[in-house]
């Protein structure tokens, strides 16, 4: 799993939980696959990503020194950090672990690289 | 192709889908194609834009076949990633995070609701309701499905509208059972848009003269509409018919025989 999925995925389909986002990521095997490098797509999924939220999850996952903890405004010329911004969200690959709610502390494993979503029965909100 | 009745009606998906019945998907070379082309057809109404990079989220995408169909389209340019998750629990991101939705040959699960405690209706809403909020304002989501019967369609495309989507359905071949496919297109707001013909509609559309008769609203069908509309039938699936003339389904003279 991406850190780029990762990005965009909630818990919030749980019971009782409000925004369930970030998920905190408990990784025990990460990878890193080589993916091409297509600048106009990194530029424009950055105004999807959530910083703050991706500068964290690559933390966890131990690729965090190569972002900033703020991304400033010049960022579309400046090739290097896109380099390193499209290797922590399209490269870095979750292959075994957790994601972990922030509200209800409720885990999702992560096997294979998919995360699984499944919840039970009186888990889900109606 | 196993003949023993729908899909749903032999257990729930967790384990209909055991390895022998996934592998059919990529090495049964019927399926494969069915597949492809239904994701064609998906894609065509799904009408993403050319120049501009989209996030689409494929529901019910099994081994990932229409993915693969948006790659040879030139569509892809990124591995997309693979959750493991039930549609009729709610999607599970962030508002507005998907420029696009296709679905194929999936949706009809939904109608069953095998072990939950919620009924269908409820978990449909429940699919709806979050899949507009994770829609991006203006994209759309198309579904190629096969509903059991029309009152299960009508349910869901209820509790699409309900949810707050407009669109509707486009049915290609709706005259043959073998090929008719339907195709459930949401508009997630957005200016209202129109939708494509369904094919195989246009000979249809021409033979069926409609008498204006006050509070009918069914058109009235002549034995000359019904003999030309066969004979369209025939052509289509490739047997020999007769030309049409001003003699075709003309009233012929009785014959008592």
């Amino acid at each position: 799993m991406k850190l780029l999925t990762h990005n965009m995925l909630t818990s919030s389909v749980i019971k009782g939980v409000t925004k369930g986002f970030p998920l905190k990521i408990v990784a025990s095997k990460v990878e890193v696959r080589e993916v091409d490098y297509n600048e106009p797509f990194i530029i424009k999924t950055l105004s999807k990503v959530d910083w703050p939220a991706l500068h964290q999850a690559a933390n966890e996952v131990g690729y965090g020194e190569d972002l900033p903890i703020e991304l400033g405004e010049d960022f579309q010329k400046d090739e290097t950090l896109l380099r390193k911004i499209h290797n922590a969200l399209l490269q870095v690959d979750i292959i075994e672990g957790e994601l972990v709610c922030p509200e209800s502390g409720r885990k999702f494993p992560i096997s294979n690289g998919i995360p699984n979503m499944l919840l039970s029965e009186h888990e889900v909100s109606s | 192709m196993s003949s023993s009745g729908r899909p749903e009606h032999q257990a729930p998906p967790e384990i209909f889908y055991n390895e022998t019945e996934a592998a059919k998907y990529t090495s049964n070379t019927y399926m494969l194609d069915i597949q492809q082309k239904l994701s064609e057809r998906a894609l065509e109404l799904l009408a993403p834009p050319d120049d501009v990079s989209c996030y689409i989220l494929d529901i019910g995408c099994g081994s990932g076949l229409s993915g693969d169909v948006l790659t040879e389209a030139d569509h892809r340019e990124v591995e997309g990633d693979l959750i493991l998750g039930d549609m009729g629990d709610g999607l599970p991101f962030r508002p507005g995070t998907f420029d696009g939705v296709i679905s194929i040959s999936a949706l009809q699960w939904l109608c069953n609701a095998d072990k939950k405690c919620r009924s269908p209706a409820k978990r449909m809403l429940k699919f709806f309701r979050t899949l507009y909020s994770v829609m991006r304002n203006g994209t759309r989501a198309v579904f190629q499905l096969y509903p059991e019967n029309s009152a299960r369609l009508e349910l869901l495309t209820q509790q699409a509208m309900k949810a707050g989507f407009t669109g509707g359905l486009v049915v290609h071949f709706p005259n043959s059972s073998k090929a008719k496919k339907i195709f459930l297109c949401l508009f997630c707001g957005g200016s209202t848009q129109a939708l494509s013909e369904g094919l195989g509609t246009e000979n249809t559309a021409t033979n069926v003269r409609q008498k204006h008769v006050k509070g009918q609203r069914k058109p009235l069908k002549t034995l000359r509409d019904r003999v030309l509309e066969k004979k369209e039938r025939w052509r289509r699936r490739g047997r020999e018919t007769r030309p049409d003339t001003q003699y075709t389904g003309r009233k012929r003279r009785s014959h008592h025989f």
